[in-house]
């Protein structure tokens, strides 16, 4: 029977199953400061070992701070957090790029760059855009932290299998429109609810002509959708890729590898739950104007008046998230001013992310209304990538800042947040209430809307720049 | 964990869709190493008017009388009700650590954010799906009624309401075993070491590299 991607990557790693819930073996766990401390204290408590220690890379991201590192994590309880990591990485013997370490970075960026993300792999994080990862041909999901600890102890989850949900983009996107985009007119489209229970396979000819940077901002959102996985069918694309990476296999096994991921797609004939398409060439820069990723709109739009509105709870959230984001009905988009720009995090802040909105910015200089522009790259490796490149260079002329890698102000565990009542053009994923800050509104938009806000002073079409 | 039964409790409307874990416990307080004390910090920027910080003396801050949780009449709630996509967001299981230390045991909703909804079970909280008009009438019969009590049975998987009525729910059969004893699933997981370890060898011949 034709199978879907999604089914060859489940079965594939189920240990048991008894009454539709399986027992799903799990391949790589990345793991950082924020949902481990409790796991660790639990295996600690009950007397547990980790089940497979070269499953495990730990990584601090959250709470690490993106200016100067010499003296240290200044926030005591921040610090405390980073400390227990290590502490507990040295007492289990897990390896763990630590905050100095050239490698360090968001534990999405790490994975993939260090080849520690495998095709046909489960791969399982504390945290929920390890859907990511699914950009490989892999099953990758978020789970908590008794889960984490499951994990650790027994190298399984207790999973039931979701359903399978196709998303078809067809066509060739247009110039400046990116994988950011369509991330965000897909959620536009199935809403925050709409992949609730399912697994989501990315496909079709705009999904295919992605670099693999694209495919994972793409996965990376499939959370937002609702949906615990994402997943992209192996190409070349994913095999040359991982070609060369650290913790991929080298020379034999290498070619045996290779022979089997080229089997990491859907069946022609497969079956899906659902299926849901959209034309690349529909597909405009989007920016969002509310407290929710779906409340989205084309860079050409307005934002929407709730009277228009007449399903009442939907007219409530409406009101309420235009209320939050101090944004009159029908404003267009591109006469909303900004206050801050944050180009990073899980979502888009790979190396491809920083040439585009380095393109946008080149010989550019940020707007005078805007307080403050910062690029966080993903890792330490992105970041030397990127000065290599000159990039660093092209920012620090147009006035903006150059962090050190790190979660930074996409949910503001460190330092870097906005004010109550700022304005900002983030590259992250999450817009809700206070995520970048008490009172902070945030706008999601791809790297090169935010390069190109950075420098206009507001929302504006990037296509009219480039 | 704490096994979950029968509750007779006082039910807390929160009237909003899409309630995001971020607003269920703010970032700051993902600071902790620890899985107990974040009640005082549930919905933290929609129940106080001042900023909230971990390591604060919360009864020193301004609350904010609007917020329906602050209201008296909800005082001692343990069942929460609320609307679609509850919980949606990030993974963190400080969501429903938050819930459980304020005192929250029960939670009915017309539909739940997958990763959140696995959390709860895992945490000694119910999450109960009622569809979206009986939760409405819940909705209208909390709000003219102070002191309105349901009485949640987990073996018998009703709801049931002060005049006579009640609702069934669906529940998993392995949850529910699980919650009804409050068993630890790492404990039920390692009876089947021996089923791991056969695994662990087949998985290795086939994919030398995933081992190494
Ligand atoms: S960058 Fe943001 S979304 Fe990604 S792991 Fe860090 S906090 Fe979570």
């Amino acid at each position: 029977m034709a199978k879907t991607l999604y089914d060859k990557l489940f079965d594939s790693h189920v240990v048991r199953e008894e009454n539709g819930t399986a027992l799903l073996y799990i391949d790589r766990h990345l793991v950082h400061e924020v949902t481990s401390p409790q796991a660790f204290e639990g295996l600690k408590i009950a007397g547990r070992k980790l089940w497979r220690i070269s499953s495990v890379l730990a990584v601090p991201d959250h709470n690490v701070p993106t200016t100067d590192r010499s003296q240290g994590i200044a926030d005591p309880i921040s610090r405390l957090q980073v400390e227990t990591l290590d502490q507990n990485c040295v007492d289990f013997g897990v390896t763990e790029f630590k905050m100095n370490d050239k490698r360090q970075g968001i534990v999405h960026v790490i994975g993939p760059e260090q080849g520690a993300t495998l095709p046909g792999m489960t791969v399982v994080c504390g945290d929920s855009h390890t859907s990511t990862h699914g950009a490989f041909g892999a099953l990758a999901h978020g789970i908590g932290t008794s889960e984490v600890e499951h994990v650790m102890a027994t190298q399984c989850l207790v999973q039931k299998k979701s359903k399978a949900m196709q998303i078809l983009v067809e066509g060739e996107l247009g110039r400046g429109v990116t994988a950011k985009d369509v991330a965000l007119a897909v959620i536009g489209r199935i809403g925050t609810a709409g992949g609730t229970g399912y697994a989501i396979e990315f496909a079709g000819s705009a999904i295919r002509s992605l670099s693999m940077e694209g495919r994972m901002t793409l996965c990376n959102m499939a959370i937002e959708a609702g949906a615990r996985a994402g997943m992209v069918g192996v190409d070349d694309i994913t095999i040359n890729y991982l070609k060369g990476r650290p913790y991929a296999p080298t020379e034999a096994q290498w070619d045996a590898a290779v022979v089997y991921w080229k089997t990491l797609h859907s069946d022609a004939g497969a079956s899906f739950d659902a299926v849901v398409e959209l034309k690349a060439e529909d597909i405009q820069p989007q920016v969002t104007w509310g407290t929710s990723p779906e409340m989205v709109t084309a860079i050409n739009g307005r934002v929407p008046d709730p009277e228009q509105e007449s399903d009442p709870t939907k007219r409530g959230g409406i009101e309420r998230a235009l209320q939050y984001m101090g944004l009159e009905a029908n404003t267009p988009i591109e006469a909303i001013n900004i206050d801050k720009v944050f180009i990073g995090s899980c979502t888009n802040s790979r190396i491809e992310d920083l040439r585009a909105a380095a393109m946008v910015a080149k010989g550019k200089r940020v707007a005078s209304n805007v307080k403050l522009a910062m690029v966080v790259p993903g890792s330490g490796l992105v970041k030397a990538q990127a000065e290599q490149e000159g990039l660093d260079r092209i920012f620090l002329d147009a006035g903006f800042e150059w962090r050190e890698p790190g979660c930074s102000m996409c949910l503001a565990m460190n330092a870097d947040r906005l004010e109550p009542g700022e304005r900002c053009a983030s590259t992250s994923n999450r817009n809700f209430e206070g995520r970048q800050g008490q009172g902070g509104r945030t706008h999601l938009v791809s790297p090169e809307m935010a390069a190109a806000a950075a420098v206009a002073g507001h929302f504006v079409d990037v296509r009219t720049m480039l | 964990m704490q096994a979950f039964t029968q509750l007779n409790g006082i039910v807390a409307p929160l009237d909003r869709a899409n309630v995001d874990t971020d607003a269920i416990i703010p970032k700051q307080f993902l600071k902790s190493i620890k899985r107990s004390g974040f009640g005082p910090n549930a919905f933290d920027e929609w129940r106080y008017l001042d900023h909230g910080e971990p390591g604060i003396d919360n009864s020193k801050r301004q609350i904010n009388p609007d917020f329906v949780l602050n209201k008296p009449r909800y005082k001692g709630a343990s069942i929460l009700l609320t609307r679609e996509n509850f919980g949606c967001g990030s993974s963190r299981e400080h969501a429903p650590w938050a819930l459980l230390d304020y005192g929250f045991r029960a939670i009915i909703a017309p539909s739940y954010a997958d990763i959140f909804f696995n959390n709860c079970f895992k945490n000694g909280i119910l999450p109960i799906i009622l569809n979206a008009d009986v939760v409405d009438g819940l909705f209208q019969a909390v709000e003219a009624d102070e002191g309105y009590k349901l009485t949640v049975d987990l073996a018998t998987q009703t709801v049931n309401t002060p005049d006579g009525q009640s609702y069934a729910f669906e529940v998993d059969a392995f949850r529910k075993h699980c919650l009804l004893n409050g068993l630890d699933d790492i404990g039920l997981t390692l009876q089947h070491v021996d089923d791991i370890k056969t695994f662990e060898i087949k998985h290795k011949a086939a994919q030398p590299w995933l081992f190494n």
